[in-house]
């Protein structure tokens, strides 16, 4: 959670820099962007619109959103081979009853506000499965390879990489949108977490 | 800690010995294979030699993307720099033909070359990607001569593990390792998309290292020192980018 936060505040302060947002290979204040923040930016060949520029923070937020990536990407790693190898994942993840009627009525039950049963809070339903398994096992990853998919390095070592995204431009833009899915996933987990409480 | 037996103790005991004595190994190994970036030192230090000890280890033979004429964006984007002295005026004034670059360092045989003199050389011409730490891109077709070939001329000595090159605008300078420096993409470039290379983009020479962010490619090269280390130069950093907070190695 600590490398989440100091990925996403440090994220931010990288985004300020240039609030623009294009897709395919490249970009710049002279193309037409696919959408701009309604936000100041830290470089004033940025116009947007607002009179000011905010201060360059840019240099200590890149260390820090690297090296946090490296600590979440070692700790994911590991976790995942943990996972598999207590077969966490198969037996509390995987959903045992995928069917659209288990996963409607897990939907009604949450907006209801359902109190779970006994039985049921001991082991996550069908929509917790589902939404571990597409954090897990798409969003995470997903962040990790377009966020790679930006580096000049990398893209000289794996250019398909980058190429399926759809180009480096494209690669930023999923990365800004999944890094928001992945905090609203954080956000409704935190919530619900307090709303269960935390002993069960 | 009721439920904390003495064999969970032991176990996580040799392993966090394990885990320290293996990263001891790492460093040491990193330190040997020069690994570690001058700018390695520092709470973001341990993350900065990942960085750079992995993608240095990955990118050994790999080549930037090349793109085709069609994907050449048209709008080469050139970010807003110091204004320019008088005495980049003048040379600009004479069309460049006084610009100098002067090679020294450890080289066998230090000299000073014409603009005319890099053009003279075999060319080489790559259409790559360039990306600003800022967020932005374009795609253009960068023309010069390889670095390689001028150190080739110069000599370079077998100490030698370090470039370190200038620009005309005091205070802006930085620096790649070897493998970078040899690199066949590693340009001094004088020509973009056909034509001069433009001022804004950093004409009349510009140092272009296609695997790494922008900022690398230097703008208004006049010196290039060939060292052993990095220490000696400015804060020991590595370059002028981790003294403004940004890190030595751009591959990402």
């Amino acid at each position: 959670m600590l490398c989440f936060f100091a990925l996403l505040v440090s994220g931010i302060e990288i985004v300020i820099s240039h609030p623009r947002f294009y897709w395919g290979e490249a970009g710049n204040v002279l193309t037409p962007p696919l959408f701009k923040l309604p936000i100041p930016a830290s470089r004033s060949s940025v116009s947007t619109g607002y009179g000011f520029v905010l201060p360059d923070q840019n240099g200590w937020s890149r260390y820090l959103h690297f090296q946090s990536a490296w600590v979440a990407v070692l700790t994911g790693l590991l976790y995942a081979i943990y996972g598999v190898f207590t077969g966490h994942f198969r037996k509390n993840l995987l959903p045992d009853d995928l069917s659209w009627r288990a996963l409607a009525k897990d939907i009604a039950n949450h907006l209801r506000f359902a109190r779970p049963g006994e039985a049921e809070a001991c082991s996550y339903n069908v929509l917790q499965r589902l939404t571990y398994l597409l954090v897990i096992f798409v969003l995470f990853p997903l962040v990790i390879w377009t966020g790679l998919a930006m580096s000049p390095a990398i893209a000289s070592v794996f250019p398909s990489a980058v190429a399926v995204l759809g180009g480096q431009q494209s690669a930023r833009t999923i990365h800004f949108f999944d890094s928001i899915f992945l905090l609203l996933f954080l956000l409704v987990h935190v919530v619900m977490v307090c709303v269960s409480g935390f002993r069960s | 800690m009721s439920n904390l037996s003495r064999r969970k103790l032991i176990t996580t005991g040799i392993a966090a010995t394990a885990g320290a004595s293996g990263l001891a190994v790492a460093a040491g190994l990193a330190r040997r294979y020069g690994l570690i970036p001058p700018d390695g030192g520092g709470i973001y230090g341990a993350g900065e030699t990942l960085t750079y000890a992995a993608q240095r280890l990955l990118t050994s033979h790999s080549m930037a993307r090349e793109f085709s004429r069609s994907q050449i964006s048209k709008t080469p984007f050139a970010n807003d720099v110091a204004p320019m002295d008088e005495a980049f005026k003048r040379l600009q004034a004479g069309a460049f033909a006084g610009w100098r670059l002067a090679v020294d360092g450890m080289v066998a045989r230090p000299g000073s070359f014409a603009l005319a003199d890099l053009k003279s050389y075999p060319s080489s011409s790559h259409i790559t990607h360039l990306a600003c730490e800022e967020g932005w891109s374009y795609i253009a077709e960068w023309t010069g001569v390889p670095l390689s070939h001028v150190l080739d001329k110069v000599g370079v000595l077998p100490q030698a593990k370090y470039f370190v090159y200038f620009s005309q605008q005091k205070g802006w300078w930085d620096s790649v390792d070897m493998a970078d420096a040899l690199h066949p993409q590693t340009l001094l470039t004088y020509g973009l998309n056909g034509g001069e290379l433009p001022v804004g983009n950093g004409g009349p020479l510009r140092m272009r290292v296609p695997r790494q962010l922008g900022y690398k490619s230097v703008k208004y090269i006049t010196r290039l020192t060939v060292t052993d280390s990095l220490k000696t130069f400015g804060k020991g950093l590595g370059s002028a980018a981790p003294e403004d907070g940004y890190a030595w190695y751009a591959g990402i």
